[in-house]
Formats: C-alpha cells, sequence, structure tokens
C-alpha cells in the first residue's frame, strides 16, 4: 500500500523527521505513537501533501507510485485520506455541498459519473448513522461552530464516504468521550477491509481496546525507534516512553 | 503555495471582449453647448429636455471631480471622449431593420433578441453605445399595461410621465457625474408600471459599449405606480480595450404606496488586462424613492467588472413604513478597484433598510465599502440592519470599510456586523485533502461567502452570477 523510505523533513531549517522508515500493506492496522512534538502529525501532513515542510531526504511509494511528486488533491484522488488532528472551519460553505464536491471529485478521477443529489443524500444519510451525527450537521458549514467531538466524527463521515485506500488517523481519538470513542472505532472497524490500510496516531492504549492492531511504532528523535504489537502500546501505557529512551542509550 | 498559485490564476479571460464590425454615426470628441444642442436635436427631443440638460451642463461646469473615493485614476479629459455614437442603421423599430452585425453581437452575449430565440420570461432593452436598438416582447407588455422602451422613446410616447419623474430622485445638480450625465445622456430605459399591475415577466436592459473612445452615458427610469410590483435586471459588456472608458450612469427608481421594485444588476465591464492596462470606469448614481406608504425597493448587485466602480445604489425612505434593501457582492482582482456602498435615508415613521455587501478582493484589487444611514427627526421607529463582510485572496490586496451613521432620532433600532476573513491555506489544504482542487476549492468558498446575495437575485441570473464569479476568480489562485 504505503512504502515509507528513509524519509527526511525539515521545517524552517529545523529537522523533524530524521530517516522514518515505515511499510503498510493492504488490510494493514499500524499505530504510532510518540511524545508531544516528535513529529507525528508533521509525517501525517507530508503525505497528504502539504507544501511548507520540506523534503531532504529517502521515498514514498503509494500504490505504485511516487507520492512525493503528486499534487495534494491527486494524492486524495488516489486514495489517502488523513484525518486532521485539528480540523479546519471553512464558514459558509455547507457541510454537505462539501462533501459532495469531495464525494465527486474522487469519482471524476476515476472516470467515474458525478452522484446525483439524490443518491448522494440517501448514501450520506445511511452514513450519517454509523457516525452518530445527526442530519443537521450536514446543513452546517464545514467544521463551523463544531465542538471537538464533533469535527472528528465529521472526519470519520467523510472517511466513509470517500473511501479511501488508506486513512491517516491523526488523534481521532483525543477528546471523545466514552460513547464517541466506541462510535468511531466501530466506524473504523466497520470500514476496514483487506485491500484498505490505516495508520493511526494515538496517544493512548484506549482505543485499541476496541481494534485490532497488527503493529505498534513509536516514534521519537524523527524516527521510529521501537516497532512491536499490541503488547507494546500496553507497555507505554503503563511506563511512559523514559524506559524505550534509556534502552536506546543502552544500544548505543 | 498561496503566493505561487495566485500569480498563477491571475490571468484572467474575459470573454465579451470582441468588437462588432458596423457603421457608426459618431461625434467627434469634445464636449460643449453646440454638442448638447445636436444630441438633442439628433433625438428629436422637446424644448424643455434641451434646457434640462443645459442646466446640467453649466451646472457642471461649475463642479469639481469628486476626490474623496478610495481610488486612483489619471484624470479624465473630458474633450477626448465622444457623447455619441450609434449604429447608422435605423433601429428602435421592428427587428429585421437592426444590422444583423449586432443581433449576432447580442446572441454572442447570449441575449437573442430575435422572436424565436429570446429568453423566456424576459423582456430585454437592447442598449448599444448611445442607443437603445431593440426592445423585446414590447407589445405583450402593453397587453397589461406596462409600458418598457427606450428613454428616447418614452420622451416622444410618454413626455409627461417623463417629464413628471426624470431628475425627480436624482437631480441634476445632484454630483459631478449625474450632472454629466444629465447634460449628455443619450439613451436607457424607461419603465412604468400602472396602477395595482405586477409585472408579467422579467424586465432587463443589457447595455454594451462598442465604440472606441466614447462615453456611455444612459439613463433608466422606473416609475412604480401604486399597489405594483415590478423585478427589473441590467447587464453590461464591454470589448477589451487598453484606453480606459467612461461609463456614468444615472438611475432612477420611484415606488408610491404600496409598489415593490426589485432592480438587480450583474455588471461585467471589461476590467482591464491583468497589468491594470484599460477597463471601463464605471461611475454610476443610482438612488430609489420609495415615495408612498409600505413601498419597497431593493437593490442586488453583482459587479465584478470594471477597472474602477464607484457606486451607491441608496434608497430614501420617505413613505412611513417603506423598506430599502440593499444585497451586493463586489468582486475586485488585479488592478480593479471598487468604493461602492449604499444610503439608507430614513424619513417616513417606521421604515426598515438592511444591507449586506460581501466584497471580495484577490490580486491587488482594492476595495472599500462605503455606507450611510440616515434616520432622520420624522423617522420613528426606523430600523437598519447592516452586515459587510469582505473577503481576501492573497496578501496583495486590500479591503477597506467605511460605514457612516447618523441617527436624529432615538428610537431608531441599529445593528452592525463587520467581518474579514482570509481564504486561508489550511481551509485551501484542507478541501485539497479531501479531493478538490485548490481552484474549485476557491469557488466554493467564495460562493459560500456569496450565497445570501445571490440567492436575491432572479433564478436565471443566479446560476450566471455564480459562474462569472468563477470566470473573474480564475487564476486568483490556483
Ligand atoms: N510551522 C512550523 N514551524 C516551526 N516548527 C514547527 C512547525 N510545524 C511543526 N513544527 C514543529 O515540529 C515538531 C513536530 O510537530 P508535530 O505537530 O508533527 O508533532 P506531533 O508529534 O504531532 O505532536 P502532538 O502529539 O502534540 O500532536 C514540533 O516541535 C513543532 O513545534
Ligand atoms: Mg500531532
Amino acid at each position: 500500500m504505503i512504502k515509507i523510505e528513509n524519509l527526511n523533513v525539515s521545517i524552517e531549517n529545523k529537522e523533524i523527521l530524521n530517516g522514518i522508515s515505515l511499510a503498510v500493506k493492504p488490510g494493514e492496522l499500524h499505530v504510532v505513537m510518540g511524545r508531544n512534538g516528535t513529529g507525528k502529525s508533521t509525517l501525517a501532513n507530508i503525505l497528504a501533501g502539504k507544501e511548507k515542510y520540506k523534503v531532504t531526504g529517502g521515498s514514498v511509494n503509494f500504490v505504485g507510485k511516487n507520492l512525493l511528486e503528486m499534487s495534494p488533491e491527486d494524492r486524495a484522488c488516489a486514495g489517502l485520506f488523513l484525518s486532521f488532528q485539528y480540523p479546519v472551519a471553512i464558514p459558509g460553505v455547507n457541510n454537505m455541498y462539501f462533501l459532495k464536491a469531495a464525494v465527486n471529485a474522487v469519482r471524476k478521477s476515476r472516470g467515474e459519473e458525478e452522484i446525483d443529489a439524490v443518491d448522494f443524500l440517501s448514501m450520506i444519510r445511511e452514513k450519517l448513522k454509523i457516525v452518530a451525527l445527526d442530519e443537521s450537521f450536514i446543513h452546517r458549514p464545514v467544521n463551523d461552530g463544531f465542538s471537538g467531538g464533533e469535527k472528528k466524527r465529521n472526519e470519520i463521515l467523510q472517511m466513509i464516504a470517500l473511501e479511501p485506500k488508506l486513512s491517516i488517523l491523526d488523534e481521532t481519538d483525543s477528546g471523545l468521550d466514552i460513547d464517541a470513542l466506541k462510535i468511531v472505532a466501530q466506524g473504523v472497524n466497520d470500514y476496514r477491509s483487506p485491500d484498505r490500510s490505516f495508520i493511526l496516531i494515538t496517544h493512548y492504549q484506549r482505543i485499541l481496546n476496541y481494534m485490532q492492531p497488527d503493529f505498534v511504532h513509536v516514534l521519537m528523535n524523527g524516527r521510529i525507534v521501537k516497532s512491536g504489537t499490541m503488547e507494546l502500546a500496553k507497555e507505554l501505557e503503563e511506563k511512559g516512553y523514559s524506559w524505550i529512551e534509556e534502552e536506546m542509550v543502552e544500544i548505543t | 503555495m498561496m503566493d505561487k498559485t495566485l500569480d498563477k490564476t491571475i490571468a484572467q479571460e474575459y470573454k465579451y471582449g470582441f468588437e462588432t464590425d458596423v457603421k457608426q454615426h459618431t461625434f467627434p470628441p469634445g464636449l460643449d453647448e453646440k454638442v448638447i444642442q445636436a444630441l438633442s436635436e439628433i433625438k428629436q427631443e422637446p424644448e424643455w429636455l434641451l434646457k434640462w440638460r443645459l442646466k446640467a451642463y453649466r451646472h457642471w461646469l461649475k463642479m469639481a471631480e469628486p476626490g474623496w473615493a478610495n481610488v486612483k485614476f489619471t484624470h479624465i479629459d473630458y474633450q477626448s471622449i465622444s457623447y455619441y455614437s450609434a449604429p447608422r442603421k435605423k433601429s428602435a423599430g421592428s427587428l429585421d431593420e437592426i444590422d444583423p452585425e449586432i443581433l449576432e453581437t447580442y446572441t454572442k452575449l447570449g441575449i437573442p433578441l430575435n422572436e424565436q430565440k429570446m429568453l423566456e420570461g424576459v423582456a430585454v432593452d437592447a442598449v448599444f453605445d448611445s442607443v437603445s436598438v431593440a426592445t423585446t416582447f414590447k407589445d405583450s407588455l402593453k397587453k397589461a399595461g406596462v409600458i418598457f422602451c427606450s428613454f428616447s422613446e418614452a420622451v416622444k410616447e410618454y413626455p409627461e410621465l417623463v417629464k413628471k419623474y426624470l431628475g425627480s430622485v436624482v437631480p441634476v445638480t445632484d454630483n459631478y457625474y449625474a450632472a454629466l450625465n444629465s447634460a449628455v445622456f443619450s439613451d436607457g430605459s424607461f419603465v412604468y408600471i400602472p396602477k395595482g399591475v405586477r409585472c408579467p415577466m422579467e424586465l432587463s436592459t443589457y447595455f454594451r459599449i462598442n465604440a472606441a473612445n466614447t462615453g456611455q452615458f444612459e439613463r433608466t427610469l422606473i416609475v412604480a405606480d401604486e399597489s405594483s410590483h415590478v423585478s427589473y435586471l441590467e447587464g453590461c459588456t464591454a470589448p477589451m480595450r487598453d484606453e480606459n472608458q467612461l461609463h456614468a450612469a444615472v438611475v432612477e427608481l420611484v415606488a408610491l404606496d404600496n409598489a415593490e421594485i426589485k432592480y438587480s444588476t450583474v455588471q461585467n465591464w471589461y476590467p482591464g488586462d491583468k497589468d491594470g492596462k484599460g477597463g471601463i470606469y464605471n461611475f454610476v448614481t443610482k438612488r430609489g424613492a420609495c415615495r408612498g406608504v409600505k413601498s419597497k425597493i431593493s437593490w442586488t448587485q453583482v459587479e465584478t467588472g470594471s477597472a474602477i466602480t464607484w457606486k451607491y445604489p441608496s434608497c430614501i425612505l420617505q413613505g412611513d413604513d417603506s423598506v430599502g434593501e440593499f444585497y451586493s457582492v463586489a468582486l475586485t482582482n488585479n488592478f480593479q478597484q471598487a468604493d461602492t456602498g449604499t444610503k439608507m435615508i430614513h424619513i417616513g415613521k417606521n421604515t426598515k433598510s438592511t444591507i449586506i455587501s460581501k466584497g471580495i478582493s484577490a490580486g491587488r484589487g482594492q476595495q472599500t465599502y462605503r455606507g450611510e444611514v440616515k434616520i432622520m427627526k420624522s423617522a420613528e421607529n426606523s430600523r437598519n440592519y447592516s452586515q459587510c463582510d469582505s473577503i481576501l485572496i492573497g496578501d496583495k490586496c486590500g479591503a477597506h470599510t467605511f460605514p457612516y451613521i447618523d441617527v436624529r432620532n432615538p428610537s431608531a433600532q441599529m445593528e452592525h456586523e463587520a467581518t474579514t476573513s482570509n481564504i486561508g491555506e489550511d481551509q485551501l489544504f484542507y478541501c485539497n485533502q479531501r479531493g478538490i482542487s485548490t481552484e474549485d476549492a476557491v469557488s466554493l468558498i467564495v460562493n459560500g461567502f456569496c450565497k445570501e446575495v445571490f440567492k436575491k437575485l432572479p433564478m436565471e441570473f443566479a446560476v450566471e452570477a455564480q459562474k462569472l464569479m468563477e470566470v473573474s476568480l480564475e487564476g486568483a489562485v490556483g
């Protein structure tokens, strides 16, 4: 699905990622954890094509293409989705209208016909149920005045409407109440399939109670310093990150 | 990202920039009393109108170009402009007397004048440079009692009505450009809706500047008699030229008891090229008088064209319980400048006004909202709601807001809101991440921003306006 090799990224001459390598196969769910400011969102943004970061080395192959050469919209159309840590509001733009424009842009790139308004509405009604959002949300401006948790559920709504191949969820579980957490986890679980992959960025082991990750990675000093399974996440939850640091010192 | 895309998208295309090759009768450049006499003579005007023009002219000579607007341009040499230009072939009669080139022009502009192809439900008065060349659906309107004809024809056929209302809302001495217009106006549209009549279709005037080095000075007068209703729309385009051309129009509206006039404008004069060369100077005076009780005048404007726009469609709310509205979208891209807004003068009791202004600036465009709300002592229990929003695309443009409020009756209720925002990189990236291109994202955001005003346009034109915005924004961000 995606193969990141030795990726180096800097912003304003400050190196943030230095030599990240990560390969995600179809159907896999990878979890990325790490302290605040270690570059998790940077990784997500660079994969999505945000321009202000500078790639100073390495490569990324996504579904057989050189991802770093593609425009953000082409990446999205090719099936890469980012659920933002802080979704931005777009006042004045109706959520449904926005979603329809997005769905049609993706369909158009696949050579499919645009979806008509009636089909679209019934499709969205179904998906709204999955994320337990009221229909009124799709008639409001995009993320405008949405609560933190509502924004996150709106991101998941967009994900399941756009049907991406690779979904990068940047702290989609942060700020959710217990019920909302279950709803989001359930939404992701239902969406999982052998040809869809996930990179889940999180600080908490909690959401992993509801889903089965294939791998858990720890990001530190701009690279992945430890990889494991569910057990690693539990260990981190108990002991924090310093023991990994100590381990690293021992190695070197 | 913004800068790169910005510069790329600014290469906008003006698709109405062609020129029509017709034989025209054009006055040599220059302005004096003889020119006005000659103009009046060509139009076979009555004595009183010539006198009226000369009075305006003499007053104009004593006036100075207003300098208070937030626009910059080199001084206009009024002696280098030609004040009359009309196609040589006879017109305003039946359609087959019109030069086929001109018919073709209007077809190209999307306003076919032929009986078979006419826009359904919309009667059109087509003004080509200084004269009206055709008015469609005239007969069916006549059956309803509605008068819709060129101004010249109205002077001949309905002199009493013209004499009664001409200059009654915008006096000849009102301002520099209105005085000039009063002296040299050549044609325009006239509408009279009799008592109790609801005009059965949309009326519209399509203004086209064709000849070079001429000014267009047209005059529109709409009178809605008691309990009548009319919806009127004007559209405008001009060829692409390197020289600036002057368009100084006057529009007067009169609404009597319980009458309603809805006046919409989609202004798309040539804005000049991307370096700011050429384009129309659009210096226009538009004012409506709500003379009668419970009368209502509503201005809706979508201003995307012109190098410089200077206009303030206003309402004088004389009648008790009368209502004035102003809904505006103005867009300035490249080097365009606009100083626009409205005046709401509350005189009658329980009068109400609403102002919704949406300004969009891109490129190096400069935009000013200038509005005045005046509540006179007599205007017991009056209300105004004003909302002025600006959106900036890129960092080389500007938006300015000057709201003047003058309240002389303490019972007035005033509300004013204003916002300025940028289309943020984060918003564009969010859209891109969902597969939407930057250009589509900008038009999505801008359309969302203008929605409230577009809703006020007649249906057919709302779609047009939306498309126009897209074209005008092409290149604003890429
Ligand atoms: N525009 C910027 N200018 C300067 N530094 C930046 C910029 N954007 C990010 N950074 C820095 O890059 C580092 C990584 O930030 P990033 O947002 O990727 O962290 P994160 O791992 O997602 O943290 P969190 O867990 O708090 O979300 C931080 O030190 C941050 O301050
Ligand atoms: Mg983060």
